[in-house]
């Protein structure tokens, strides 16, 4: 070959190829998982990627409105706390416009489109912040031990935002960050039930049946075989409608369906089922989608309650495999009724 | 009905509280004739494990006969004599199908927080805490029994309670116990606790084939039940300077080849570890004191099992990974899979391969709980296992 970029030590000549080392597979192609296979699991890590930071991101803002909220409200005691001995009007009006100012940075990191930027503008309000306290320990009448105390708080969450800002900087943007932009909040979970993919498809196509594990819903009633009503609970113990339509539907893989026009509380879902490897049953994984009160604000704020979705979507899944697998939905003595009980019977005898 | 309730750390009570009924179809109900204290329900007494109300109903040992039975339930009828594992099981998860009940998948309405605390759920277990589930114990007159088409086993004629009450938890622990380390002909095995579970683990290596089981406490008597009763070689703790030195002496050096912790969280030493794991313990910067658990692992021959019977509730201190790591050590554990050695174990109590009652040193009315709770707990009165009758 022409192309030579030069000579090994034995003389040789060596060719662009060749230098790069040898690049091969692991394992023969029939020892590897099938490609499709393996690229559809990754899918499912891709879709969850870029979420790292978020929690940290979502902490900070909600201190943020926090410490705001108390510098502006009670900043006396804000002094007190941070060492000044005798606060005068000077230092409480600072003290009231930093906690406007980090008021601003919480709803910015909640609100943000681009909550990197909002966290770094977090780091600045620090670095001002610790120049504000070395003034105040500057002053021989301060309680120094006190004002070095905030100074080590300070500087821990610093570096708190530092890290944070960093990590959400690196993230990629992926598709959940583009739905939660356009105000909408994402779940995903999954769940393994120990029967074959058929009965398990069957007894989810059958809607109004879903109300038998899914605890949050009241009824679901089906108007012809695209469209049904769904009811839901609300807190306070109102119920939101609405009526949603089978947009896709592929016999023992998926079902989807979404909200038709003029719903409530704009929402999507979608389920599919796979048959579990090894002999293990069907993996069912259901995807929701829904469109909370308050725009971007509102549904960044749902995200901090992400925990909340994502665990009703949990406890669901839960108790459809075990309709699934055992007939029904355990109780115990003391999950039998809500709220705190102790492992006790009932005084009054529970019907089934 | 009376039922054992826990009202607090260190304070039992025998109250009257509703009686049970059918929740599931797969229910039943059973009148308790016999239960027992256990070393776990002492973790509860002394307030170790997390999310427990005042007013819980106690016991994961009992038995009796069927009183009621759910529509879901076909193998099981009135007058039925039963003995019940102390895991909630469903028989038909992945977990159950494949024997391992104490993982099951199905029978933990609080899942989710013991998600939260655990990483996954395991079983519910009948009166130990609301993190398995919340369900009301059989220390009691009567109980709930979920799942009772898989769980409770039908006693043949002719036992009396005491010799099969066991089978619901302890006997099996201690086999499983032994089980575990996968006993070779010529193996040493050592067990740390010479409380009930640790007595039926000596009594299983041997069965599984043991030259020699060494068994390790500090209380006298419960040493001299290990020799002369289980057939152990017995160190007592408190007389000398270094276990690992002796089980070495025992071993020629090789030290066991298995080792077994039948102590758990609540382990006790002398000197300044006890100290500092008592203090650690105060600060809650640990829950358990992994006392018995270090030693059984630095004692271990290199390649040997280190099998975890005793109850752990919470996060550890010092845990010597190194030695794990290094040496080549397994470490095997988990709740008892009661379902599935009740059988096997019954049969050998038929043959008279195993004679599980002479554990048992007080035997007393239900309404005298709360009096075993604190006699066990301290060790007074020779205690080593207390059957309650209702
Ligand atoms: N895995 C299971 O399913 C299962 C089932 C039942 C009991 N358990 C657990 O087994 C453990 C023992 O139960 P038990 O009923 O025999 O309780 P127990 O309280 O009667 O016995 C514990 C014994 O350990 C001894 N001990 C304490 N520190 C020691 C040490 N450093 N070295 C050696 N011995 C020490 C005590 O003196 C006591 O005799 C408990 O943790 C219990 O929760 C587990
Ligand atoms: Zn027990
Ligand atoms: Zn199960």
């Amino acid at each position: 070959m022409d192309t030579a970029l030069g000579a090994d030590s034995n003389g040789r000549a060596v060719t662009a190829a060749a230098t790069e080392p040898p690049v091969g597979s692991a394992l023969r192609e029939e020892s590897r998982p099938d490609r499709g296979t393996a690229a559809a699991y990754q899918r499912i890590v891709d879709a969850d990627r870029g979420t790292g930071g978020e929690s940290l991101a979502n902490f900070l803002g909600a201190f943020s409105i926090g410490l705001g909220l108390a510098e502006f409200l009670a900043p006396y005691a804000i002094n007190k706390v941070i060492g000044v001995k005798h606060p005068d009007d000077r230092s409480l009006t600072t003290t009231r416009l930093m906690g406007l100012r980090e008021i601003g940075h919480g709803l910015a990191i909640l609100g943000n489109q681009q909550p990197a930027k909002a966290v770094w503008s977090r780091v600045a309000g620090d670095a001002l912040d610790l120049a504000l306290l070395g003034r105040t320990m500057a002053n021989p009448d301060n309680d120094r031990g006190r004002t070095a105390f905030a100074v080590a708080n300070v500087l821990a969450v610093t570096a708190l935002d530092v890290m944070c800002a960093r990590e959400l900087s690196r993230q990629p943007r992926t598709a959940t960050h583009a739905k939660l932009e356009e105000g909408i909040v994402v779940t995903r979970r999954g769940v393994t039930v120990n029967r074959p993919v058929e009965e398990c498809w069957a007894a989810w196509r059958d809607l109004q049946r879903l109300p038998t594990f899914m605890r949050h819903l009241e009824s679901v009633t089906e108007l012809d075989a695209r469209r049904s009503h769904w009811v839901a609970k609300a807190p306070a113990g109102r119920t939101v409608e609405w009526d949603a339509e089978i947009v896709e539907e592929r016999e023992h893989e998926l079902l989807a369906w979404r909200s038709v026009e003029g719903a409530q509380v704009r929402n999507a879902g979608r389920v599919t089922f796979h048959p579990a490897p090894g002999g293990r049953g069907t993996e069912l994984r259901v995807q929701l989608e829904y469109e909370p009160p308050g725009g971007k604000l509102g549904s960044k704020v749902a995200m901090l309650w992400r925990e909340e979705p994502g665990q009703q979507v949990k406890d669901d899944l839960r108790h459809f495999k075990q309709v699934m697998e055992t007939g029904e939905v355990l109780f115990s003595d003391a999950t039998k009724r809500r709220g705190p009980h102790p492992a006790q019977p009932d005084d009054k005898p529970a019907q089934l | 009905m009376k039922a054992t309730c826990w009202m607090g750390p260190n304070d039992m009570q025998v109250r009257e509280v509703p009686d049970p009924s059918i929740l599931n179809r797969r229910d039943c109900i059973v009148k308790v004739t016999s239960t027992a204290i256990c070393g776990s329900d002492l973790h509860l007494y002394n307030g170790f494990l997390p999310l427990m109300e005042p007013g819980d109903i106690l016991g994961h040992e009992f038995m009796g006969e069927v009183v009621e039975v759910g529509p879901g339930v076909g193998n099981l009828k009135v007058g039925d004599r039963v003995v019940v594992p102390f895991p909630i099981a469903c028989g038909n998860c992945a977990p159950c199908e494949a024997g391992a009940t104490s993982l099951c998948e199905n029978s933990n309405p609080n899942a989710h927080i013991a998600e939260k605390l655990l990483g996954h759920t395991a079983s519910g277990i009948f009166g130990y805490s609301h993190l398995t589930g919340g369900f009301a114990g059989g220390q009691a007159e009567y109980v709930r029994v979920p799942f009772a088409d898989f769980g409770p086993m039908k006693v043949p004629e002719g036992l009396t309670d005491e010799q099969v009450l066991f089978l619901t938890d302890i006997l099996p622990t201690g086999y499983m116990g032994a089980e575990m380390c996968g006993i070779r002909p010529g193996d040493t095995v050592a067990v740390w606790g010479c409380g009930p579970v640790g007595q039926f683990a000596i009594a299983s290596a041997y069965l599984l084939g043991a030259e020699k089981v060494i068994a390790i406490d500090r209380f006298e008597y419960r040493l001299q039940m290990a020799r002369e009763k289980a057939g152990a070689i017995t160190i007592n703790y408190e007389e000398v300077a270094n276990v690992v030195d002796v089980l070495k002496d025992l071993t020629a050096g090789r030290g066991p080849d298995h080792c077994i912790d039948a102590v758990g969280a609540e382990g006790h030493t002398h000197g300044v570890q006890y100290v500092h794991d008592r203090a650690k313990q105060a600060l809650r910067m640990q829950t358990d004191r992994p006392i018995a658990l270090r030693e059984a692992i630095h004692a271990c021959r290199s390649g040997g099992t280190v099998s975890v019977i005793g109850v752990y509730t919470g996060l550890i201190d010092k845990f010597p990974m190194n030695a794990v790591m290094n040496r080549s050590l397994t470490i095997k554990t988990g709740q008892t899979h009661v379902h599935r050695y009740m059988k096997p174990l019954l049969e050998r109590i038929q043959k008279g391969e195993l004679d599980p009652t002479f554990i048992i040193t007080h035997t007393m009315p239900l309404d005298r709980a709360p009096e075993g709770y604190r006699m066990f707990n301290a060790k007074q009165d020779r205690c080593e296992k207390i059957v309650l009758k209702t």
